[in-house]
């Protein structure tokens, strides 16, 4: 069992955490997780889900893990909420830690701001995602896939190419991955991968085709519609024509290389259509099953924690 | 009278580190090494500098007086030794009426004990276009014209305020800055602020807005300090301009030669300060600036905040960091490190800065106001933010040891601060 309160980050994680929750989330796959077959482990525990970034995909997931562990999962739309009408992110964490819950999934738009939250909360905390930072459930479910498409997690070589300037997923990924042995490339343009990111030891290209050259893993990353409009790239078309992935450029990376997307895709301009639904290369659809297991992982051991107390 | 004996003098003018008496009369000093006259006090060795005269500090009158008021800001500078304070006119509203700063000179004239010279803004209501009323205000005691920590935009109109100014003999204090790179960010660029996933501006921003102001002071020949200088490459820029140019002078700021950005560590907002903290290099090349004479004042940049503007997101948070009472504990640092010696340190303190401003104070001479502070240079403390004088709590420094603690404080020959243990 992870030995830490929160999961805030993969940044403060060991390898043995890493490969403890992914153990624990390939348990969950290996059963039928539809109808009541699932042991309702956390019967009767109170899960907050505290979304202050729109976000469906990640929320669900985190919704649908709590409740197939049979906890009481209360999900806050915060355009509802009294956030909006001025109260203070400390007072937010003040009054829902005042409800007592057994764990709080928090996304934020800042960098930081789920482990301001965090600070003030007692019970355990999971950063759903908070600003550039991190994004930890993503980059476990991305090595839960990566581990069950190539059967090991170390000394693959991984390419992460798009947006990584902006990209917590990038963030998460880069240090998990790195952590466990594997050589990391990033690709993309110079405006949105900058260089200063070989300082965290991975290798760096602007050449989409060198930079797949051999790649076990290629995970692809979302080009969010207002960086396109000539502040960071030309245009969406010029940007598909260089760092799009298509047949032709995957042809670098191994053949049997996977290709990882966290979602919401941009078809046609991240990625080709007809390559995104291509099952023997694209994991996507995997991605979002091993979603719900990882997360079901990380809520028990973290609920465990105070269980074992 | 009062005459200090058994005193380590320390003078930045005449570059003095010994033991010797000194002897204040009327608000000035007297007699320095003479006989002991009126109420003698023996100082053990503690030294006796001339008060520090801060360029730059905030003090959040009018507008924001739950950060700070007059009082209690001079209570800060008091217990950290400072004599004057040069104000930053960045309020709200900010001081860019002939109004606001008779509202202003009355309240500090009400409550301050420390001496309070006021910048006033360039531009009307920090626009950085329309100049303000400066030569009203230069009437009624505005000392220099400066935007604060803000940026004056319009290039054009900053040359010609220059030269309005320029024709005035008052000085611009200016924040080299190019906005357009520096808008928005919160970090320095690179590989920390890439981790924290942080809006982040290169250190060029800095050069290019130095540049800038240097190449217009130069053209308008207005006199002109820069107010922080905490880069690497604006110290090179400043370098290469003050060879042919005498009227230009630099600051940096305490925090960002005493801090670098790794000191933010996990997303900590008392270390979000304007500009935000840099690399270590650039801390080294500033302090390089100090030593060759290239930056000529250290000051405290004193910005008070409040918990709740802290208590934030690090992208929301309020920059800023109180340092009235800790400059002097934390600049002290420079000398146990063998960096500078006492005098040197006192002239970036307060003989420069007193000459900036024109000022007969800021040096222990016989016929200067006897503006003086005493400090035990090795006694440590550890510094409690909830124990400072100011209003706001806001120090990077908390729960930090120091050595060097102020012991007394005087101004114009009146104690104004006296430490009881």
């Amino acid at each position: 069992m992870i030995a830490k309160k929160n999961l805030l980050g993969i940044e403060f994680l060991e390898p043995s955490d890493i490969y403890e929750i992914l153990d624990k989330a390939k348990g969950f796959t290996q059963q039928d997780l539809s109808g009541k077959s699932v042991a309702q482990t956390l019967d009767g525990y109170n899960i907050i889900n505290i979304f202050f970034e729109n976000s469906t995909r990640t929320q669900t997931s985190f919704e649908i893990a709590g409740k197939r562990l049979g906890a009481l999962v209360t999900s806050i739309n915060v355009k509802d909420s009294s956030i909006k009408k001025g109260e203070t992110l400390f007072d937010t964490a003040l009054t829902l830690n005042a409800m007592k819950p057994d764990l709080i999934v928090i996304r934020h738009p800042y960098s930081g701001a789920v482990q301001l939250l965090s600070e003030k909360i007692d019970c355990s905390v999971i950063n759903a995602g908070d600003g550039k930072h991190e994004h930890p459930t993503q980059a476990l479910l991305d090595a839960m896939t990566v581990l069950r498409r190539k059967n090991q997690l170390s000394g693959l070589t991984v390419t992460i190419c798009g947006d990584i300037a902006h990209s917590r997923v990038a963030r998460s990924n880069i240090f998990l991955f790195g952590k466990l042995g594997n050589s990391i490339r990033l690709v993309g343009p110079a405006t949105l991968v900058p260089d200063c990111f070989k300082e965290f030891g991975v290798e760096v290209f602007n050449n989409m085709r060198e930079g797949l050259k051999g790649a076990d893993v290629v995970m692809m990353l979302r080009l969010q519609k207002e960086r396109m409009d000539g502040g960071y790239v030309p245009s969406e078309r010029e940007y598909f024509h260089f760092y799009g992935l298509d047949e032709e450029k995957l042809s670098q990376a191994k053949s049997d290389a996977i290709i990882l997307h966290p979602g919401p895709m941009n078809r046609g301009v991240e990625i080709d259509s007809e390559l995104a639904d291509d099952l023997s290369r694209s994991a996507i659809q995997e991605q979002v099953e091993m979603g719900v297991s990882i997360r079901m992982a990380v809520i028990e051991s973290l609920i465990a924690r105070v269980i074992d107390k | 009278m009062i005459t200090f004996k058994n005193v380590h003098i320390i003078d930045p003018e005449s570059n003095r580190e010994s033991l010797g008496s000194l002897t204040i009369d009327n608000g000035i000093i007297e007699k320095i090494d003479g006989p002991i006259k009126g109420e003698s006090i023996d100082c053990k060795g503690a030294c006796l500098a001339p008060g520090i005269v801060d360029i730059g500090p905030k003090i959040c009158e009018p507008g924001e007086r739950h950060k700070e008021s007059f009082r209690t800001a001079s209570a800060a500078a008091a217990a950290g030794g400072v004599t004057c304070l040069v104000t930053r006119p960045d309020t709200s509203p900010p001081i860019d009426t002939p109004e606001i700063l008779e509202f202003f000179l009355t309240r500090a004239s009400n409550s301050a004990k420390v001496k309070i010279l006021p910048m006033v803004t360039l531009s009307k209501n920090l626009c950085g276009k329309e100049m303000s009323e400066l030569g009203f205000m230069k009437d009624l005691g505005a000392i220099a014209f400066s935007e604060g920590l803000n940026y004056f935009h319009d290039t054009k109109y900053f040359q010609k305020t220059m030269q309005y100014i320029k024709a005035l003999d008052l000085f611009i204090i200016g924040h080299p800055q190019e906005n357009s790179l520096s808008e928005g960010s919160v970090a320095t660029a690179g590989a920390f602020a890439s981790k924290l996933g942080l809006p982040s501006v290169s250190t060029v921003a800095e050069k290019i807005g130095l540049e800038r102001d240097l190449s217009l002071a130069s053209l308008t020949k207005v006199k002109y300090h820069a107010d922080q200088i905490t880069t690497e490459e604006a110290v090179e820029t400043l370098k290469r301009y003050k060879k042919t140019n005498d009227r230009i002078s630099a600051g940096t700021s305490i925090h960002h030669i005493s801090l670098n950005e790794l000191d933010i560590g996990p997303y900590r907002t008392f270390f979000k300060i304007t500009p935000p903290l840099r690399s270590e290099k650039d801390r080294l090349a500033v302090i390089n600036g100090l030593k060759d004479g290239t930056i000529d004042i250290i000051g405290s940049f004193h910005t008070p905040q409040d918990e709740e503007s802290k208590r934030l997101p690090y992208e929301t948070a309020a920059p800023g960091a109180i340092g009235l009472e800790t400059i002097l504990c934390s600049a002290l640092r420079l000398t146990k490190d063998k960096i500078f010696n006492l005098p040197t340190l006192f002239k970036f303190l307060s003989l420069n800065p007193a000459n900036l401003i024109g000022a007969p104070f800021g040096r222990i001479r016989e016929g200067s106001p006897a503006d003086l502070v005493l400090f035990d240079p090795d006694e440590p403390f550890l510094i409690d933010r909830f124990k400072l004088k100011s209003k706001s709590k806001n120090t990077p420094f908390d729960e930090q040891t120091m050595q060097g603690r102020v012991l007394m404080t005087y101004v114009n020959g009146e104690e104004v601060f006296r430490r009881y243990n």
